[in-house]
């Protein structure tokens, strides 16, 4: 896998965000270089990139989280300074909060994160969530992110999925929608992401990438 | 497997479920105001009212909007409210008011962790408040607990209807970990909203036809007063009587019953799997229905069994109910965990071999 300097994940609430900037910054890792994950996520409580914390730190990959993230304090201050984890590491990997409201967050590092080669930022898509099911719905979102943050998508990941009840099937049939929002969007499909463990062929002008699954409830852990 | 011939899914959060099945349902107007950790609910609505025609408010605070709904309601209208426990405590007063008034409406209740602004972590500590006190004066509501993202659409639905057929409130008690976890659900599609939607008795403009509607919960005649309370609470037993509901996991022989409701019971279920793994005669009993409180129910489930577990993410609440429903007749032992901390399956697990162990020692 190839990946830029910066990759900012946006996308809709629950579309797989944190689980991809966890597969990704864990792919950077195995290679040697030195990557920190941002958790810019101002909107969730739970289920979020700093749940990762031990499993990054046995890796050797910084964390930088919202100062009181899972402190059990409601408050989305942030304490960093987004420019020298930029100079200070080789990968910087930006899990950004859901929808148009939690992009906001990004939008004060727009200045640096716009017209850059070395930045992307994928917009993660998944077929199966009822508000994005529709194509246009899907690209409507991809513009309220993009106004609120004022940064560019760069690129789509699809990463259709039902959870727990995902089949080859459901990826499988997840393509063409995915294709159609790249043509609507023109911007390119960056990866099909879909859960490793499960048997599925993909055409390699999808661009699969199967992931390891950690976003999970306590009962789906034993 | 193949997922080809089952119903259409969409994967969902929790809050979300509830959000879509209320519409669904034909809930027209949702009065909210932002609290963490249901706040999707509340956003979710404000995207998608606008476009099937209904009303989204964000009211000014939890008292407001819990009266937009008293309003509502008594204008023959589905209406919704949702909150997370301390805000639910607010409503408390509006709470009264609509059953004071027999009317229908729906409450979310998204719980986290109290006593005071407590935590905004998954929490069970609102049973008591849920089931016996959910405002002042002599009332109940049905109150409704899912344990999974399609039970939210499914409870939300049964909310509508049975709080229309009995003209009461309806609560769904859920909890941070189920509003925010994401699941396949689907929609019913054959769902008739229509079905209990004649109501007589709403101020919804009599036209000079027929005698107007009054909607109050004053009665300043004693014998008045009692007369209504009489009424709701005769009421009441139709719904003791026919509307309970949980789930039963148990086999010919077990042993060990471990009685838990929403997530935890999911935790519950991973824990009893492993139990039974292990050569223990584990089971689960899980309410679905808060009150009435599925007391038959437990007691037949119960019949067989040695010891009783109650696990729950408080300090010990629905555990009350489960030693009413059996007398005390067998042993009945509690786990509970609060704060914010979700009991582990491993830990439900050490449990049952302790229960086990002292019972073959």
């Amino acid at each position: 896998m190839y990946f830029k300097k910066v990759t900012i994940i946006t996308g809709h609430y629950g579309c797989g965000k944190t689980n991809i900037a966890t597969n990704i910054a864990l792919d950077i890792a195995k290679t040697g270089k030195t990557c920190t994950v941002v958790d810019l996520d101002i909107v969730n409580p739970y289920f979020r990139t700093a749940d990762f914390k031990q499993m990054f730190e046995k890796m050797g990959i910084k964390l930088v989280a919202p100062i009181y993230a899972n402190t059990n304090l409601d408050i989305p201050a942030m304490n960093f300074n987004l420019t020298s984890i930029l100079i200070n590491s080789d990968y910087v990997v930006i899990d950004v909060g859901g929808d148009d409201a939690g992009a906001m967050a990004l939008g004060v590092h727009h200045d640096y994160l716009n017209n850059r080669d070395d930045v992307e930022m994928l917009y993660v898509i998944n077929k199966y969530r009822l508000l994005t099911e529709d194509i246009d719905n899907t690209i409507e979102l991809m513009r309220d992110i993009e106004s609120c943050s004022r940064v560019k998508c760069t690129g789509i990941v699809n990463n259709s999925n039902l959870g727990l009840e995902t089949y080859a099937e459901t990826v499988l049939d997840s393509l063409e929608y995915a294709d159609e929002v790249c043509k609507k969007a023109l911007l390119p499909l960056e990866f099909t992401t879909f859960n490793k463990d499960l048997k599925v062929d993909i055409e390699k002008k999808y661009k699969p990438y199967p992931m390891d699954i950690y976003v999970k409830t306590l009962w789906n852990m034993v | 497997m193949s997922n080809q011939s089952s119903p259409k899914k969409h994967l969902m959060k929790g809050n979300e479920a509830i959000a879509e099945a209320a519409i669904r349902s034909g809930c027209k107007c949702f009065f909210g105001y932002p609290i963490t950790p249901q706040t999707e609910i509340s956003a979710y609505m404000a995207k998608r009212m606008p476009k099937v025609g209904g009303v989204y408010l964000q009211a000014e605070s939890e008292i407001a909007a819990i009266n937009m709904v008293y309003g509502c309601a008594g204008s023959g209208v589905r209406c919704m409210t949702s909150s997370s426990s301390p805000g639910i405590a607010l409503k408390a007063e509006g709470i009264s008011y609509i059953a004071g008034s027999d009317l229908p409406c729906v409450i979310i209740n998204v719980q986290r962790g109290g006593p005071g602004l407590g935590g905004i972590q998954p929490s069970q500590s609102d049973y008591w408040f849920m089931t016996r006190a959910l405002g002042h004066g002599d009332f109940h509501a049905l109150v409704f607990a899912p344990a999974s993202v399609q039970e939210m659409v499914d409870t939300v639905c049964d909310a509508f209807d049975l709080a229309d057929k009995y003209r009461m409130p309806a609560v769904i008690l859920a909890d941070g970990l189920l509003g925010q976890m994401m699941e396949p659900v689907h929609f019913p599609e054959d769902y008739d909203f229509n079905k209990n939607t004649e109501k007589p008795w709403a101020a919804n403009g009599h036209g000079n036809k027929r005698k107007h509607n009054i909607i109050n919960s004053l009665f300043l005649q004693p014998d008045v007063l009692e007369d209504e309370n009489f009424k709701r609470f005769k009421r009441y037993e139709i719904v003791k009587k026919n509307e309970t509901k949980a789930e039963i996991d148990i086999e010919e022989d077990t042993e060990l019953l471990v009685v838990a409701y929403g997530s935890v019971a999911r935790i519950a279920k991973a824990a009893v799997d492993m139990a039974r793994k292990n050569g223990i005669k584990a089971g689960l009993f899980r309410p679905i229905t808060l009150w009435p409180y599925p007391e038959k129910e437990l007691q037949k489930a119960a019949e067989k069994v040695k010891k009783v577990l109650v696990v729950e993410m408080s300090m010990g609440q629905m555990v009350e109910d489960v030693r009413i429903s059996l007398k005390s007749r067998i042993p009945i032992e509690f786990h509970g965990r609060t704060g914010g901390i979700v009991p582990t399956p491993a830990e439900v697990f050490e449990k049952l071999k302790e229960m086990d162990g002292d019972d073959n020692a």
